[in-house]
């Protein structure tokens, strides 16, 4: 079991997202928008980080940024969710330490099947 | 494992709906050229999120069509696009589509196809008409790019990896990535650690190891690639195909990744790395191929889940609610514990504990009502893009007022005052504010006003809608009165009397029918939808000066505060809202008029005296009005003094509906029981007042009440 901070300012793919990685067995934290992630993330540590790249306050990139500064982060994975098929938002995310992505739309078992490789 | 994905879609749907009016009021304030950034974001994301949320639950059409706005709007963002005033008209226009198609998508309908794609070429169209604009050459998720090359399969492959040293700083394992490969077949490694510097030279986080790997399995250079994708420029990478090329072979593993397509790949390129089946396959990957495509989702199914209808609650509600439950709880077992050995002397305690178990039931009721309470911004949303779009119609100039947005009202009233309010605010839109010439010559500044106010009124929520247009011609409305033959010609009217002519059925002072009014559907259903809800409307109008329409609701219809009052054996009860007064009555005061009705001389004014006992039929103490009260009610705007016995007690009672349990009576609005277990009849103030006065004529009612008003 594994603690999963899962950030989208999207209700619905917070919920499906939680929702999936639960019924696995993991153990999942929502936030809302990147602020919200970053403040969670100095009080707890966890084992990945899946996070939507557009949201209000602070996007999935600047977050990715922030979290790479925290000790505790360093190594952490951290997957970018996108429905930009376009290189840019992957390489952006890449750029500020994200590990890797997964594009949007997936399904749970596309989810999990990543999140899967990612914890081993 | 297999997840419903059905479950997602009202939140979806709820969050998109909320996402589309977030969008239509940025849009609204949104000025031709502006780069306000934030405004152009928040627009962007919502348009973002619809899309990408319509594509993860099975909304195909939604997706595509949002995503022709969001490169849109992308581009704007991005500022290789400007701000016009058609592009702000077709974003409004999308909003309404999709609007649609989440109400088919909730309802399980079929939607307008025909406006969507019209509404999509035209949205193409200004995709295009930006000369320096590339056609969007996104491959979407599954359209697989490799090349006839990657597509190759080798039973053999030696791999180098070089990880650049700071790989291990994005959070990607180099473990992670051998076990992949060694799932796909057989793998050999060799570890090559010849730049491991020495000791004091370590940079802790850094990688300095490379390797060298010998893959054997029936695998494509892609499917190597693609445990690779998240590094591919954080290291050196060399894959080469093994001397003894296979290549006419082993087509299935091809043929099976063509029919994954519809399945979009996680990584975006394809499906291969996840899907194919090899040797080695891994098992917890092949649920994908058949479960959870949400696009079979049968429409049925679709509208199962749509029409239950959920609410936000403030978490701040709900807390409350659960400290009023623990309270209850502390109250029943002090009750219980009293009980087990009760004597007289702790009768005292009785009561007090009685006492606290009405507060307390008190204090849950009204949490829980609170609950059911949300903000008027839900109804007074919509208002801003009417008024955009009528102001485009009518060559008006008008700016909207809103105040008091977040007075709350039950969303049971909300949801069915909407109308109502919207024809109320086209009226003053059509017939109320005048074209700017008409305005500057009166003197009036060319923008006319239209305000939207709420406010809490006692036990009631006021909406006024207020125009500074022309005002209600009184004269105008007297003579189509007369010509309709509701008034008598001669008849000296009150001006309130006159305005009140507005909400007479098949009244329409429009000369000319538009479309937006007088289309028939007039002021009269519009006061008998808000009587429904248990609320009155009114006028106030000053010719030159505007018009100010008053809508009193209450604020729940599941609870009423009523006086409890006794005819006979019986109790009725009135609703506190139409009560103006009581009072005893003085025989001097009553002028009868021969054989119709009884008027009560109140102050400077003569109301209807309606002896309740006479209109239900039933036995009083008393038939003398000396004997009895007076409860003044107003209702309709009407003013009528109830005969009563008694008045009891004033309290709150549940609302309990005649229709359903019995059948429509003319005079009640509903019944509720009573602390001893009776039944107790609610009135009608309007429809009492109508049902005694269905005995004198109308003309001599509307006579009665002009007199002296």
């Amino acid at each position: 079991m594994a603690q999963i901070l899962a950030v989208d300012d999207s209700a619905s793919m917070r919920q499906m997202v939680a929702f999936t990685l639960k019924g696995a067995g993991h153990d999942v934290t929502e936030a809302s928008d990147g602020t919200q992630a970053l403040t969670l993330a100095k009080s707890k540590k966890f084992d990945l980080v899946l996070s939507d790249v557009n949201m209000p306050n602070m996007d999935g990139i600047a977050l990715t940024k922030e979290l790479r500064t925290l000790p505790d982060f360093k190594f952490t994975p951290i997957l970018i969710l996108t429905t930009e098929a376009g290189a840019d938002k992957k390489q952006d995310g890449k750029a500020a330490g994200a590990t890797g992505w997964i594009v949007k739309p997936f399904n749970p078992d596309q989810l999990l099947a990543t999140v899967k490789k990612v914890l081993g | 494992m297999a997840i419903d994905m059905e479950q997602f879609k009202v939140t979806y749907i709820e969050e998109s709906l909320e996402g589309l009016d977030n969008m239509e009021s940025h849009l609204l304030n949104l000025e031709p050229g502006s780069r306000d950034e934030d405004a152009i974001n928040t627009i962007f994301r919502a348009a973002h999120s619809i899309k990408g949320g319509g594509a993860t639950f099975g909304f195909s059409n939604i997706s595509e069509f949002t995503h022709v706005v969001e490169t849109l709007l992308d581009q704007i963002r991005n500022g290789e696009r400007e701000v016009t005033q058609q592009a702000i008209d077709l974003f409004l226009e999308s909003v309404d589509c999709v609007r649609d198609m989440l109400a088919t998508a909730q309802g399980g309908g079929q939607s307008d196809a025909s406006r969507s794609t019209e509404l999509k070429a035209q949205l193409d169209a200004l995709l295009v008409s930006d000369e320096n604009f590339q056609p969007d050459a996104h491959p979407m998720p599954g359209d697989s790019q490799a090349s006839p090359d990657e597509q190759s399969i080798a039973s053999e492959w030696n791999i180098r990896f070089k990880p650049f040293p700071g790989m291990l700083a994005t959070g990607n394992d180099v473990v992670r990535m051998f076990r992949e490969l060694a799932e796909l077949g057989e793998l050999h490694t060799k570890v090559n650690f010849a730049e491991l510097p020495a000791l004091t030279d370590l940079g802790v986080e850094d990688c300095y190891l490379s390797w060298e790997a010998t893959l054997k399995g029936q695998c494509t250079l892609e499917d190597i690639k693609e445990i690779f994708v998240w590094v591919e420029d954080e290291c050196e990478l060399v894959i080469t195909a093994a001397p003894s090329l296979e290549s006419s072979d082993s087509i299935d593993s091809k043929d099976r990744s063509t029919d994954d397509k519809p399945v979009s790949g996680i990584n975006g390129a394809s499906d291969h790395g996840v899907n194919v089946t090899t040797a080695a396959a891994r098992p917890s990957s092949l649920p994908s191929e058949n479960k959870s495509k949400p696009q079979n989702k049968t429409t049925a199914e679709r509208r199962a889940n749509a029409e239950s209808s959920s609410i936000r609650v403030d978490i701040d509600k709900i807390d409350s609610l659960i400290n009023m439950v623990g309270e209850l709880v502390i109250t029943q077992s002090m009750l219980s514990q009293l009980g087990e050995e009760f004597d007289i002397e702790r009768l005292e305690k009785l009561r007090d504990g009685l006492g606290q178990l009405e507060r307390n039931t008190r204090e849950l009721q009204e949490s829980v009502m609170r609950i059911r309470m949300i903000p008027i911004s839900f109804a007074f949303n919509r208002f801003p893009r009417m008024i955009h779009d009528l102001c485009n119609k009518f060559g008006k100039k008008v700016q909207l007022k809103l105040s008091g947005e977040s007075t709350e009202l039950d969303k049971t009233v909300m949801e069915k005052i909407g109308d109502p309010l919207v024809h109320l605010v086209r009226n003053a839109m059509d017939h109320g504010i005048e074209t700017p010439d008409k305005r500057a010559e009166a003197g009036k500044p060319e923008t006319g006003t239209v305000h939207l106010n709420a406010f809490h009124q006692g036990g009631n929520i006021v909406i006024e809608i207020t125009d500074d247009g022309a005002g209600i011609n009184a004269d105008k409305i007297l003579k189509k009165a007369i010509q309709r033959g509701l008034v008598e010609e001669g008849i000296e009217l009150s001006q309130a009397r006159i305005h009140d002519l507005l909400f007479q059925p098949g009244f329409s002072t429009a000369d000319e029918i538009t479309d937006v009014s007088g289309r028939g559907v007039g002021m009269d259903v519009v006061r008998k939808n808000i009587q429904a809800l248990g609320g009155t409307v009114d006028v106030q109008s000053t010719i030159g000066k505007g018009s100010k329409f008053t809508v009193r609701l209450p604020l729940t219809l599941a609870i009423l505060d009523g006086q409890l009052v006794r005819v006979g054996d019986h109790t009725y009860i009135i609703p506190l809202v139409s009560i103006v007064e009581s009072l005893q009555v003085h025989n001097k005061n009553v002028n009868a008029i021969a054989g119709k009705a009884e008027l009560y001389k109140l102050r400077d004014e003569y109301i209807p005296i309606v002896r309740l006992y006479e209109a239900f039929h039933i036995e009083p103490d008393s038939r003398s009005l000396e004997n009895g009260l007076l409860v003044v009610v107003e209702g309709d705007g009407q003013k009528a003094g109830l005969l009563v016995d008694d008045l009891l007690a004033q309290q709150q009672v549940v609302i309990k509906s005649l229709e359903t349990n019995f059948r429509r009576v003319d005079g009640l609005s509903g019944a509720t029981i009573l602390g001893d277990g009776t039944v107790a009849l609610i009135l009608d103030v309007a429809g009492v007042i109508r049902v005694s006065q269905g005995r004198i004529s109308h003309h001599d009612s509307i006579n009665a009440n002009g007199v002296a008003a």
